[in-house]
C-alpha cells in the first residue's frame, strides 16, 4: 500500500485532509470523501452499541431547571477567557445530560447534590441557586470548591462541586472548543521524528 | 423455533480451526497458503480494522467522550468484549477473583491489544531455580520461529544482547518522547536499565508485503490500523489468507464441542450460529484450537465421549490447570519540571517507545523471576475523566506567582491549570512472571450453562507469596524511579493491605498455561508440538500450551508456536501420520 492509497483508506478527515493533500495530486479528496462516507460513522460498533446510544439520546433525565443550574456552575467553573469559550459554548450541559444517563452511578449524586445547593442558598438568600446573585453564588461556591478548607457541614457540597468539576473538565477539554484550548495537536498522520531539538535544549536533553 | 435439528454438513474440511486470533490466525494463514482446505470458525462478528477502525476519531465523535461505559478500553478501543459478555457468565470459587477478558470478533484481542512482541528466553523455557516444570522445547528450537514471524509481520526493536531477552530481527524503534528521556535518565540513576521498546508495528514499509502501509504515527493501535500498520490477526493474518481462496471464515459461530469418533480421533466440531440459532456440525480430518487459553480448555472439557469420559485429552486431569497471567502492578504521578511546555504532536506509536526489560540477579532478592516495566504519560488526545486530578495537584505546587495556593478552585485561574498540567503525567506498570500452579485453575461449573447451553467455566485462583513479593518490589522500584527523575507521586502508595497494588489475576489479560505441553502424557495434555497425546488430530494453538510464562506478553509466542505447529501438521499429513 503506497502513501496515496492509505489516505484513501483512512477516510480522512476535513483537518487531516486539509494537511495532507499537499501530497497528493487534484481530484483525490473527492475519493477520500467518498471512501468515508461509504464506511458510514457506525462501522466498527456493535449493533447493542449504537441501540443503547440511541435509546439513551431520546431520554430526558435533568429537568429544565436542573439544566439551567448545572449551566451556571459549568461557567463558573470554566468561564469564557481570551483564549477559548465557556463551558455551556463548549456544550458542557448536554454532555452531563446525556453522561449520567451512560453512567447511572452518577444520577444520584448530581440531582441530590444540586438540591443540596438550592437547599443551601434558600436558607442564606431565600432563594435557589439559580435566582441569587453573582456575588451570592460565588459566595457559596466559595464555601464549596477548596475540599481542604471546607468546614464542617459542607462535605456534601464538596463532593458534589468535585463531581460538577470533573464532569465540567471533562465535557469542556474533550470538546472541539477544548482539544484547540489545550493545545493536543495531534491525530493526523506525521512522521514521529523524535522529541524538538529547541525541546530537548530546553530540558537539557540532548544526550539523553 | 418451530423445529429444532441439528444440521449437519458432509464437506471433510482438511483443517477446521476454532478461533481467529494470534494462534488460530497464524495456524489458518500458514495451513490456507500450503494449499489445505481450511474452516475457520469466529465465535464473534467480522471485524476488519480498514473499515472498522475507529481511528482518527476525535473525542466529540463519542457521546461519552471516549470513556469506557461500554468497553473497558474505552469508546474507540477495538474490542467487541470486555470482562462481561451478556450472556456468557463464568463463575468463581472459594472467593477467587478472576477476571476473564473475551474479544468476540475476527482477530480477537489482537485488534486492541499493546502490540508490544517479545520473545521468551532460554531461561523462561528451561528455569534454573526449579521452581516450576520446564517446557518440553528450548529457545532455540523456537528461535527459527520467532525469526519467521518478525519477518512475517515485522517488530521494532534494538539489539542489545540482552541473555534471557532475545533479539529479533528488528525494524528502527520509535524515538522516545519527552517524559521517556526523563525515564530513560531516571534509569541511569537507579540501575533500571530502560531500552527502545519492541513493538509490532511497521516503522517502516515490511519488505515483500504490499497490503500494509507503514505507521503514520497517530498513537491509536488499540483502536486497531485501517492502513494495517500494526500486527493484528485479522488483518496481518485471516484477511490475507481468505484471499488465497483456501480459507473458508465462519463469524457468529459459538463452539460447543469437537466431535470424536469410537476410537476417539476427533471429527469434526459441533457449533451454534449466534444469528440463525441453530445447530451445526462440520468435519474436518485435522482439529484446531485456537479459541484462547480458557476457551480452549472449556471446549476440550465439554467434549465428553465415552472414549473420553473425563473430557478430550484430558486422561491426565490436568486441562484447565496451570492457569496462570502476569502479574500487574503501577503507579503514576506527574513530572512538575514539564508544566506550562511547549505543544507539539508526540502521539508516536501506539505501542511503548521504551521499556525495561528484567535487570535483576533473585540471588539477592526475596521472589523468584521477575517483571519488565512499561511507562506512560505526555500529550494525549483528552478523552473522558480529562483533568480529573488538577483540581488536586494545583494545591501542590506553586502557581504562575511562584505561591502556594489553595488545590481545587474554579474559574479563569482553574481553566489556567488544566493548560499548565496538560503533558506532564508520568507513569509505570510492572509486567511480571507469575508462577503456574496445579492449584489455580478453570473447570466446567457443574451447575451453570450460558445462553447457548454451553456449560460456563468456573474459576480458582490465588496469588500466593512469590507474586505478592514481586509486587511490593515493584512499587519499590517506581518510587524511586519516580524520586530519581523529580516527579511528584500522584497515586496512594499501595501496601500490604492490597497486596502491593498486585493486580487481580486475569485483568492483565496473558492468562496461559491450561491445555499444557510435556513429553510426560500423565502431566501434559499435548506434546511438544501441541498435539494431543491421547488425540493425534488435534492440535491447540493459543496459549493454552504454555508451560511457563515468563514476564513477556503472550502474543509473539503464541505465533511462533502456531507456526511451528501448523508447519508439522504439514509434515505429519505428508508423511499421512494424521
Amino acid at each position: 500500500m503506497n502513501r496515496r492509497e492509505s489516505l484513501k483508506v483512512l477516510g480522512l478527515t476535513t483537518i487531516s485532509t486539509a494537511v495532507l493533500l499537499e501530497a497528493c495530486k487534484p481530484g483525490d479528496d473527492k475519493k477520500i470523501a467518498e471512501t468515508a462516507e461509504a464506511a458510514g460513522s457506525e462501522a466498527g460498533r456493535e449493533e447493542w452499541e449504537v441501540e443503547r446510544d440511541k435509546k439513551l439520546k431520546a431520554e430526558k433525565f435533568f429537568s429544565a431547571h436542573e439544566m439551567a443550574t448545572i449551566g451556571l456552575l459549568a461557567d463558573i467553573i470554566i468561564p469564557k477567557d481570551d483564549k477559548s469559550g465557556s463551558a455551556t459554548d463548549a456544550k458542557v450541559p448536554e454532555f452531563i445530560e446525556f453522561i449520567v444517563k451512560d453512567m447511572p452511578e452518577h444520577q444520584t449524586p448530581m440531582r441530590g447534590g444540586l438540591r443540596w445547593l438550592d437547599l443551601q442558598c434558600l436558607n442564606r438568600y431565600e432563594k435557589p441557586f439559580k435566582d441569587t446573585s453573582y456575588a451570592q453564588k460565588i459566595e457559596m461556591i466559595d464555601q464549596i470548591a477548596y475540599p481542604k478548607k471546607a468546614k464542617p457541614g459542607m462535605e456534601q457540597g464538596v463532593a458534589f462541586f468535585n463531581l460538577m468539576r470533573n464532569l465540567t473538565a471533562s465535557g469542556f477539554f474533550t470538546s472541539e472548543i477544548g482539544v484547540k484550548d489545550i493545545g493536543y495537536v495531534g491525530n493526523v498522520p506525521n512522521k514521529w521524528e523524535g522529541v524538538p531539538a529547541d525541546v530537548l535544549k530546553q530540558y537539557g536533553m540532548e544526550g539523553v | 423455533m418451530s423445529e429444532f435439528q441439528i444440521k449437519k454438513s458432509s464437506a471433510v474440511y482438511d483443517v477446521v480451526i476454532v478461533g481467529s486470533g494470534a494462534g488460530g490466525g497464524m495456524a489458518g494463514y500458514v495451513l490456507a497458503n500450503a494449499g489445505q482446505k481450511v474452516l475457520m470458525l469466529e465465535a464473534g462478528a467480522y471485524f476488519d480494522p480498514r473499515i472498522d477502525a475507529q481511528q482518527l476519531k476525535w473525542p466529540w465523535e463519542s457521546p461519552r467522550r471516549g470513556a469506557s461505559t461500554t468497553r473497558p478500553f474505552g469508546d474507540f478501543d477495538a474490542s467487541y468484549g470486555g470482562w462481561k459478555l451478556d450472556g456468557e457468565p463464568y463463575t468463581q470459587k472459594s472467593g477467587t477473583e478472576f477476571a476473564w477478558f473475551r474479544s468476540r470478533m475476527l482477530g480477537g484481542r489482537t485488534n486492541h491489544w499493546g502490540r508490544i512482541s517479545l520473545r521468551m528466553g532460554p531461561l523462561d523455557f528451561k528455569c534454573k531455580d526449579g521452581l516450576t516444570d520446564d517446557w518440553p522445547i528450548t529457545y532455540d528450537e523456537l528461535k527459527p520461529f520467532y525469526d519467521k514471524v518478525d519477518r512475517l509481520i515485522g517488530v521494532y526493536g534494538t539489539v542489545e544482547g540482552i541473555e534471557n531477552e532475545p533479539d529479533g530481527i528488528f525494524l528502527p524503534p520509535p524515538k522516545p518522547r519527552l517524559n521517556e528521556l526523563f525515564i530513560k535518565k531516571a534509569g541511569l540513576k537507579t540501575g533500571v536499565k530502560v531500552i527502545p521498546g519492541r513493538g509490532s508495528v511497521l516503522t517502516e514499509a515490511l519488505p515483500g508485503n504490499k497490503d500494509r502501509a507503514p505507521c503514520f504515527y497517530c498513537g491509536q493501535c488499540g483502536r486497531s490500523c485501517k492502513v494495517y500498520g500494526d500486527f493484528s490477526s485479522s488483518s496481518c493474518l485471516v484477511i490475507p489468507a481468505v484471499k488465497t481462496g483456501n480459507l473458508t471464515v465462519i463469524t457468529n459461530a459459538m463452539v460447543r464441542e469437537v466431535l470424536t469418533d469410537k476410537n476417539g480421533l476427533a471429527t469434526g466440531v459441533s457449533y451454534i450460529n449466534k444469528k440463525d440459532g441453530m445447530e451445526y456440525q462440520v468435519n474436518a480430518k485435522t482439529v484446531i484450537l485456537g479459541a484462547s487459553a480458557c476457551e480452549s480448555a472449556r471446549i476440550l472439557l465439554n467434549s465428553k465421549s465415552v472414549a473420553h469420559p473425563g473430557g478430550l485429552a484430558n486422561g491426565s486431569g490436568i486441562v484447565g490447570k496451570y492457569l496462570h497471567d502476569s502479574t500487574g502492578a503501577s503507579l503514576g504521578g506527574f513530572l512538575p519540571q514539564l508544566m506550562d511546555r511547549k505543544r507539539y504532536n508526540e502521539d508516536g506509536v501506539g505501542s511503548v517507545h521504551i521499556y525495561s526489560p528484567w535487570w535483576l540477579d533473585n540471588k539477592k532478592l526475596d521472589f523468584p523471576r521477575g517483571y519488565h516495566i512499561e511507562y506512560w504519560g505526555g500529550m494525549g488526545m483528552p478523552a473522558y475523566g480529562f483533568g480529573g486530578g488538577t483540581a488536586k495537584l494545583n494545591g501542590m505546587v506553586p502557581g504562575r506567582d511562584g505561591k502556594m495556593k489553595e488545590a481545587g478552585g474554579y474559574g479563569a485561574s482553574l481553566k489556567d491549570d488544566y493548560r499548565r498540567f496538560y503533558g506532564t503525567s508520568v507513569g509505570m506498570a510492572g509486567r511480571g512472571t507469575a508462577i503456574a500452579r496445579e492449584t489455580n485453575y478453570c473447570e466446567i461449573d457443574p451447575k451453570v450453562v450460558d445462553k447457548y447451553g454451553i456449560p460456563v467455566l468456573r474459576f480458582n485462583y490465588k496469588w500466593a507469596d512469590e507474586e505478592i513479593k514481586q509486587a511490593k518490589h515493584m512499587q519499590e522500584t517506581f518510587q524511586s524511579m519516580m524520586h530519581a527523575m523529580g516527579a511528584i507521586i500522584t497515586s496512594d502508595i499501595p501496601g500490604a493491605d492490597t497486596n502491593y497494588g498486585l493486580e487481580a489475576p486475569g485483568k492483565i489479560i496473558h492468562e496461559v498455561g491450561t491445555i499444557r505441553m510435556g513429553d510426560d502424557p500423565k502431566k501434559s495434555a499435548l506434546n511438544k508440538w501441541c498435539q494431543a497425546h491421547e488425540c493425534k488430530n488435534l492440535f491447540v494453538v493459543d496459549a493454552a500450551p504454555f508451560v511457563q510464562q515468563g514476564d513477556k506478553n503472550a502474543t509473539w509466542t503464541i505465533l511462533a508456536l502456531s507456526m511451528r505447529t501448523a508447519e508439522y501438521i504439514l509434515e505429519q499429513k505428508k508423511k499421512q501420520n494424521i
